[in-house]
């Protein structure tokens, strides 16, 4: 079954000369399949990634989730599908200081309201232990190491049980231990709950160990 | 949920930053101080100037002048009706300056309905004869009780008591300086020498002050009774009716019914102090610019602050929009944020205007013109701390409205690639 859909993607970028990053860009994805994106340093591959989790909407092309059209959707539609069906995790953790890991992880269900409060405590301390950190669930995000923080950001994502989780260089930021308990942790969400994954990455080892890689270059995809 | 989800969120993004928030909250504070404490001041110098005037002076005077006759008696000759006549050095009749028939025109003035009080006043020439010198006079002989409801005769009178004019017979309140120049005090007797010329002592029972030096030389106040016993005249005898209306706007279209209706000359109190309702109008309008201006000021410096607070939480915006936020939520967090920092600071705003009003109606004011202004004074005008309290809910709501609606409209990633 298709989670996802790319037909002809083509994006450009205006400022200050209007280049093309992204130049007809097709592909899918399975349920269940663990994918990366590689490819050079302005290869387009970021940008490919903004626009499938539908945080970027100034693009041509067809994109379908779960086989619905993205095009025509109102900016609130679209924030209901990025809350509901995506999970995504940034370069850099990207948590809310203001609030507590825990509070953190909550956020994005207490947003979608799909169960109590009280449950959704329960499922995220659930997810917490998962990914290990269930410890530190009461303090802010500050006071956690980077790779700790990282994996708040993967729970955070977990939390509504989206259909696919997005990750912008989730290793980039951080050493090499970090990197591999990250790197763990995608691949058991992977194999165990047979979670589907798109990661983009320019780490080569990262990608080999994924079911599948999408190779970038020049905005085009040359190898499937 | 979605409202308790969106109460959370503002109030960590604002206890996370509390200084920059408590910054906001003071901005407002001290705009909503400047505009209800200035405004406040300068309203109560208003009304004080405006009392000055409006509550000495009658919205309508009836009186009697002493007129030529219209009417000539050739105009009245068959003889010449279809010639032009002109007579020179007209000269006017023989008349008492009384309004004629006073009771009946009093009685039915106080039936009407428009007309707040009615305060009969008669006025006779004199000399005060102090030694061998006489200095003319006039002797204002009031309705005491009329004259206090309506024009606040108690709060000129400095020393004696006021009432004393109609409880004592033959009683007389002089002015201030018009007492010194006979060097005479309260509870002294002084004469007067009345128009026919009979001398007449009379009993000084208080003083009193109306801010106009020369018209205190010469004024003084009696009883009604005592100035007609002064006069020799029947107690029928009013040269005056002063009356005072609920609304002192009627007061020309009034003034012309009356004169018609009595047979009197009568004037109103816009064509008596013509100058003073200019100066008024003037004041008032000095007034609105002032509190206009303020009112901006402050605006603009609430509309800063948050405008800075909410561009540094564009961080917080992004991941909130990446996490699933529309920007309607986001829109919403930060209005409820500004209305917040609006309602609390607009709060103290007004408590700490109403704090600076009542401090400054402590400050000592001595003026001879007001004895019975000790303060400066300061109106408490609630409409001041009503338009207030919705200013700096309004500028506040547009304060987060604007750069939120911003926040809210660009894609995530804009914030996110930007980093």
């Amino acid at each position: 079954m298709k989670i996802l859909e790319a037909k002809n993607i083509t994006k450009y970028f205006h400022d200050p000369i209007t280049i093309q990053v992204l130049k007809e860009v097709s592909f899918s994805i399975e349920q269940g399949e663990f994918v990366s994106i590689i490819g050079k340093s302005g290869c387009g591959k970021s940008t490919l990634l903004y626009i499938l989790s539908t945080m970027d909407t100034d693009y041509e092309g067809e994109l379908y989730i779960d086989n619905v059209l993205m095009r025509q959707k109102k900016e609130a539609d679209l924030a209901l599908v990025r809350n509901e069906k995506i999970g995504f995790v940034f370069q850099f953790h990207y948590l809310l200081n203001e609030f507590s890991v825990l509070r953190n992880v909550m956020l994005p269900g207490i947003k979608l309201g799909k169960y109590s409060e009280k449950e959704i405590e329960h499922r995220a301390m659930e997810k917490l232990k998962i990914l290990g950190i269930d410890g530190e669930a009461l303090k802010k995000p500050n006071q956690l190491s980077g790779g700790q923080k990282q994996r708040v950001a993967i729970a955070r994502a977990l939390i509504n049980d989206p259909l696919i989780i997005m990750a912008d260089e989730p290793t980039g930021n951080l050493d090499k231990k970090n990197s591999e308990i990250v790197f763990t942790i995608f691949k058991e969400l992977s194999e165990v709950y047979n979670q589907s994954l798109l990661i983009v990455t320019h780490d080569g080892e990262f990608a080999k160990a994924t079911n599948r890689i999408i190779e970038m270059e020049d905005g085009k995809i040359i190898r499937m | 949920m979605n409202f308790k989800l969106i109460v959370s969120v503002s109030r960590a993004l604002m206890f996370a930053r509390w200084k920059q928030t408590l910054v906001a909250a003071i901005g407002v504070t001290f705009g909503i101080t400047m505009f209800i404490s200035l405004l406040s001041f300068m309203a109560g110098l208003n009304e004080l100037l405006d009392n000055l005037i409006i509550n000495r002076t009658p919205h309508i005077r009836l009186y009697n002048e002493v007129l030529p006759s219209e009417n000539q008696p050739v105009d009245l000759s068959e003889n010449y009706s279809g010639h032009y006549n002109f007579v020179h050095s007209v000269r006017p009749k023989k008349e008492r300056p009384e309004i004629q028939n006073s009771f009946a025109v009093i009685n039915s003035i106080r039936q009407d309905e428009r007309v707040l009080g009615v305060a009969p006043k008669v006025t006779a020439q004199v000399f005060y004869n102090i030694g061998l010198v006489n200095l003319t006079g006039l002797i204002n002989g009031i309705d005491i009780d009329a004259e206090n409801r309506l024009f606040a005769f108690s709060e000129y009178v400095t020393s004696g008591n006021f009432m004393d004019l109609k409880n004592i017979p033959n009683s007389i309140i002089l002015g201030k300086a018009g007492a010194e120049k006979m060097m005479v005090e309260t509870g002294d007797m002084i004469t007067v020498t009345n128009p026919r010329g009979d001398r007449v002592p009379l009993k000084v029972v208080g003083l009193f002050e109306s801010g106009i030096q020369e018209l205190d030389k010469v004024q003084s106040y009696a009883s009604i009774k005592t100035c007609q016993k002064l006069l020799g005249e029947s107690s029928g005898y009013i040269t005056d009716l002063q009356i005072k209306l609920h609304d002192m706007t009627l007061a020309p279209a009034m003034a012309q019914e009356y004169s018609e209706l009595y047979n009197t000359e009568a004037i109103d109190i816009q064509a008596a102090n013509a100058q003073f309702d200019t100066g008024s109008s003037i004041r008032t309008l000095i007034s609105y610019a002032v509190g206009i201006t303020l009112l901006i000021v402050a605006g603009f410096g609430i509309y800063n602050i948050l405008n800075m607070m909410i561009y540094e939480k564009m961080d917080s915006i992004a991941i909130l929009k990446a996490t699933g936020f529309s920007g309607k939520d986001v829109n919403r967090v930060f209005i409820f944020i500004a209305l917040t920092i609006g309602i609390f600071g607009g709060l103290l705003g007004l408590m700490f205007g109403f704090g600076v009003s009542a401090l400054i109606d402590q400050i000592p004011f001595d003026t001879a013109a007001l004895p019975h202004i000790k303060t400066y004074p300061v109106s408490y005008n609630p409409k001041f701390y009503i338009i207030g309290g919705i200013f700096s809910l309004v500028t506040t709501y547009f304060a987060g409205y604007f750069p939120s609606q911003k926040a809210s409209k660009i894609d995530p990633v804009i914030i996110i690639r930007g980093k």
